[in-house]
């Protein structure tokens, strides 16, 4: 599999997330109060809001635009609402994280 | 005919004996009573709350003004009784009123016992007694900063955790080697001193207080081993004494206390006396439940029932200081046939100590967890032989047999005749009953019914098990709404133990309140932060990472994930230089859309994440700030053109617009703020629909709030009017700021006003000077901390990871 580099850890502020441009569109990475990594395509399954942008608490985000709250380890919606956002593989080494696209499609851009 | 009940004494015992005797013969008595304090009746127990800050007086009151007058009570407030005359049948007060009685009841209470030492009578030498005691003891809190308290028995370990949860450096001195020791044995003694001595207060045992020193005011308490301790204030809480001087000088039979018989009577047929003042089989009383007997026997009398008498029993002491629990009850010591059984658990501060004669429980203490204490109560008062049951007796009900540490069984399992709640007396079968019978389905309708938990709350938790237990999941715990799913605890509940419990960190309050989640969610991060960036000034370090994406970004994200960006525009007043440096932008950044606002400024949408360190560098360099359009805060200040233009303009209402927006920008709120001055009532800036408005009349300036022109419409409330600019400034600053301090988050000010009263923030922002200007300065003081424009700071580079991407990967080969 072709894991790709995009940074390191301390890239992402604790509980915060980044975002990872990507020819499939983008990804968004987060680290959680435990330093978990998630990555989960930047795209609320609801309206497309930018997951990235959320409050992450636990291993959820909470999206910025309509408060719907998606598994970070899922992608599923949680709660009521129904929908999921596509997961990404990623792997942490020596504080440097990668992500592979291979079992992806193409994202909505 | 109506005969005469005179009470000389308003506090919780004959309180108590008036709705006994209201209940058993309501029109039988004219009542008058005479209350030295001048106030209604309120409850004595609660004092220690109010003194930390966990209540207000308002919450402890018992009887308002309304219960007087609708039982055809007359009330003296502030008179006191001077005289009885027991052959003419008057009392008379110390304001001349002379009132006649058939039947007269003395609850006089006790008195604070004062050391005769030298200097007790100087200034800043206080008692902790009643309501007086606590506002004089607040007001010392205030400006001073070392007190010393004398006595740790319950009343000096209250007052002392009081006055440390006011921020006073203290020091509690105690003669004995151990705290408590009437209540607790030496081991819990010494888990609580070192339970109190953690919170910071400084303990002292074995103190024998030999003077205490100063000019006219205190200045130190010296010890007889010669320690001298600095104090600007000291407690005397060293026990209290019955209050039975005005039954002597009648002639009334006087021991320590006001001798009375188990009915309640004196050596006078036609005088009672009950409460702390009374004496009955050698005994005088100081805690509320044997009071209240006192008091239900005294109404069975005074209602014609020949047959209620008074009987000693234990009362069990639990000390009132949030965090510390503490429970005694009945006889501990040592001695011949006794055995005892102790648990102790050293790192989790627990100990409990069970003391047997005969297989039966003759007494308990415990500390540090105290769920079973109602049942080791019930074993004892029941004299159960506990034999059977004695290998696993300490650890508890919920180990004796059963399904174990299941809560609602073990209170499920309590007999009818358990009582659950000590203050009042009241066991198991009289809240089910009531709760079936009556249909109660609240904490506060059981308390209404039934009085159970009403007094002192400790057993709030049992109460709620019954009503769970009696209505299933019917049952609705809590009728505060919890801040959201992490926590049972109501906004106002968090607040509150914010400030008492000094939590300073997002971290601390979820550990120390409990929360059930690890890092809570996105409904109370964001309130935690506001709370603790509204309570800790320049202490509390911002969690950008609990706000809101706006927020954190200082500008608006839009449906497509761009963002908008509205600089300040100071009362609505721009100039060329300025809508030059915004046409610059538009056209640098392809910015799609320009909009005019509703609040008198320019807005930019579509802009990307990416620019805006460099859109706000552009804006920064023409002299424009962040507009806080997206934030919790004071976003816009209205205004019309007033006197500088208008013909109608009264004054001038732009240039005071200006100056509220450049003295409030930048501050935190608990939602958002807008504001509005108009120059004349014709009000084109539209001031009566804002959160704050100000209409500018001839007389002066016409202060307005809690108006809404959004998801709700409502006019605004009138504040109030004030002659000048620099008093309307002042009012709207300590407005606000009141509004800060007490609305819940995402709270408009017109929901926090309708949730207050207009009438209360009225008062005390209009009527209450002083109250004025505390809101004014603390609100000055934060913004020391809070006026730095959010845009300069990322132009130059601040919080970089939020506005760009981590990476972008694999493009160049998408390219080709």
């Amino acid at each position: 599999m072709d894991w790709i580099k995009i940074g390191a850890l301390a890239d992402i502020p604790r509980r915060g997330a980044r975002c990872v441009k990507t020819p499939k569109g983008r990804i968004a990475v987060f680290r959680t109060a435990e330093d978990e990594i998630f990555a989960v395509e930047d795209r609320c399954p609801h309206k497309g809001g930018p997951l990235s942008q959320g409050i992450v608490h636990g291993a959820s985000v909470t999206c910025p635009l309509h408060n719907w709250v998606i598994s970070l380890e899922t992608g599923q919606a949680l709660g009521a609402d129904e929908g999921a956002a596509r997961t990404v593989p990623v792997r942490i080494e020596d504080g440097q994280l990668f992500i592979t696209l291979e079992a992806l499609s193409n994202l909505a851009a | 005919m109506t005969e005469k009940l005179v009470i000389v004494g308003n506090g919780m015992a004959p309180g108590r004996m008036l709705e006994h005797l209201f209940e058993a013969a309501q029109s039988r008595y004219e009542v008058t009573i005479f209350n030295a304090e001048p106030r209604v009746n309120y409850d004595r127990i609660m004092l220690s709350p109010v003194l930390s800050g966990e209540k207000d007086y308002e919450e402890i009151i018992i009887h308002g003004d309304g219960w007087y007058i609708d039982n055809g009570i007359t009330l003296y407030k502030g008179h006191k009784v001077v005289a009885i005359d027991r052959a003419a049948k008057t009392v008379t007060s110390n304001h001349g009123v002379i009132a006649q009685y058939d039947k007269l009841v003395i609850a006089t209470g006790s008195v604070p016992f004062i050391l005769p030492v030298p200097g007790s009578d100087l200034a800043g030498v206080l008692t902790y007694r009643d309501l007086d005691d606590v506002n004089a003891m607040l007001l010392a809190a205030q400006s001073t900063a070392k007190a010393v308290v004398i006595g740790g028995g319950l009343l000096g370990l209250e007052a002392a955790a009081g006055l440390k949860a006011r921020d006073m450096d203290v020091t509690l001195l105690h003669l004995m080697p151990t705290l408590m020791e009437r209540q607790l044995d030496p081991a819990a003694g010494y888990l609580l001193q070192k339970a109190v001595e953690a919170r910071g207060i400084k303990v002292i045992t074995k103190a024998e207080t030999k003077a205490v020193l100063g000019e006219r005011k205190v200045k130190a308490v010296e010890l007889a081993d010669g320690t001298v301790i600095p104090a600007t204030l000291v407690v005397m809480a060293a026990g209290i004494r019955p209050n039975a001087w005005l039954a002597k000088e009648a002639g009334l039979e006087v021991n320590r206390g006001i001798v009375v018989d188990a009915h309640m009577h004196t050596s006078d047929p036609d005088i009672l006396a009950i409460g702390e003042c009374a004496e009955v089989g050698g005994r005088v009383y100081g805690l509320v439940a044997p009071l209240y007997d006192m008091a239900r026997v005294a109404a069975a009398r005074l209602a014609g029932d020949e047959a209620a008498a008074f009987v000693h029993s234990d009362t069990p002491t639990k000390l009132k200081v949030t965090g510390i629990d503490v429970f005694s009850l009945g006889d501990f010591a040592d001695g011949d046939g006794r055995e005892e059984i102790v648990l102790r658990d050293a790192s989790a501060g627990v100990y409990r100590r069970l003391v047997l004669k005969e297989d039966r429980i003759v007494g308990t203490v415990m500390f540090g967890e105290i769920s079973d204490a109602a049942w080791f109560a019930d074993l004892k008062k029941r004299e159960v032989d506990i034999s059977d049951m004695r290998d696993t007796l300490i650890f508890g009900q919920a180990y004796q047999g059963g399904p174990p540490l299941d809560p609602m069984a073990a209170v499920a399992a309590l007999p009818d005749d358990a009582e659950i709640c000590g203050c009042n007396g009241i066991c198991k079968g009289k809240i089910t009953a009531a709760i079936t019978a009556n249909k109660l389905a609240s904490l506060d309708e059981v308390r209404a019914q039934t009085k159970a938990s009403a007094s002192c709350g400790s057993c709030t938790g049992l109460v709620e098990q019954l009503l769970k237990l009696s209505l299933g999941d019917a049952y609705n715990p809590s009728a505060v709404q919890p801040m959201c799913p992490c926590t049972p605890l109501g906004h106002d509940d968090v607040r509150r133990l914010i400030t008492v419990l000094g939590l300073k960190t997002v971290e601390a309050v979820m550990q120390e309140l409990e929360w059930t989640s690890s890092c809570g969610c996105a409904k109370c991060r964001p309130a935690l932060n506001y709370y603790l960036v509204c309570e800790w000034p320049g202490v509390y370090a911002d969690d950008y990472q609990s706000r809101f994406i706006n927020e954190r970004a200082h500008a608006n994200i839009q449906k497509d994930g761009t963002y908008s960006v509205v600089p300040r525009m100071w009362g609505g007043v721009t100039s060329a230089k300025e809508l030059r440096a915004i046409a610059d932008v538009v056209d640098k950044f392809a910015i799609p859309t320009v909009k005019v606002t509703g609040g008198q400024r320019i807005d930019m949408l579509g802009i990307k994440k990416e620019d805006l360190p460099a859109v706000w560098a552009d804006l920064g360099q023409a002299g424009f700030v962040s507009g806080y359009a997206y934030a919790k805060g004071l976003r816009t200040v209205k205004t019309c053109v007033g006197s500088d233009w208008c013909r109608f303009g009264t004054q001038d209402s732009t240039g005071l617009g200006i100056r509220i927006e450049k003295f409030m920008w930048g501050s935190w709120t608990p939602a958002k703020v807008k504001m509005a001055v108009s120059g004349c009532p014709r009000n084109c800036a539209e001031a009566t629909c804002k959160d704050v408005g100000v209409v500018c009349v001839e007389s002066g300036f016409e202060i307005h709030f809690a108006g809404a022109a959004g998801l709700d419409i409502k006019g605004t409330e009138v504040l109030g009017l004030v002659k000048t600019e620099d008093e309307a400034l002042e009012v709207i600053v300590a407005l606000v700021q009141m509004y800060r301090e007490q609305g819940r988050y995402l709270e408009r000010i017109y929901k926090w006003a309708r949730r207050v009263g207009v009438d209360e923030i009225r008062n005390q922002i209009f009527a209450d000077k002083d109250r004025r200007q505390e809101f004014y300065d603390r609100f000055v003081f934060s913004q020391k901390f809070a006026q730095v424009d959010p845009w300069s700071e990322r132009a130059s580079g601040k919080d970089k990871h939020e506005f760009s991407p981590m990476a972008a990967v694999g493009l160049l080969q998408a390219a080709e």
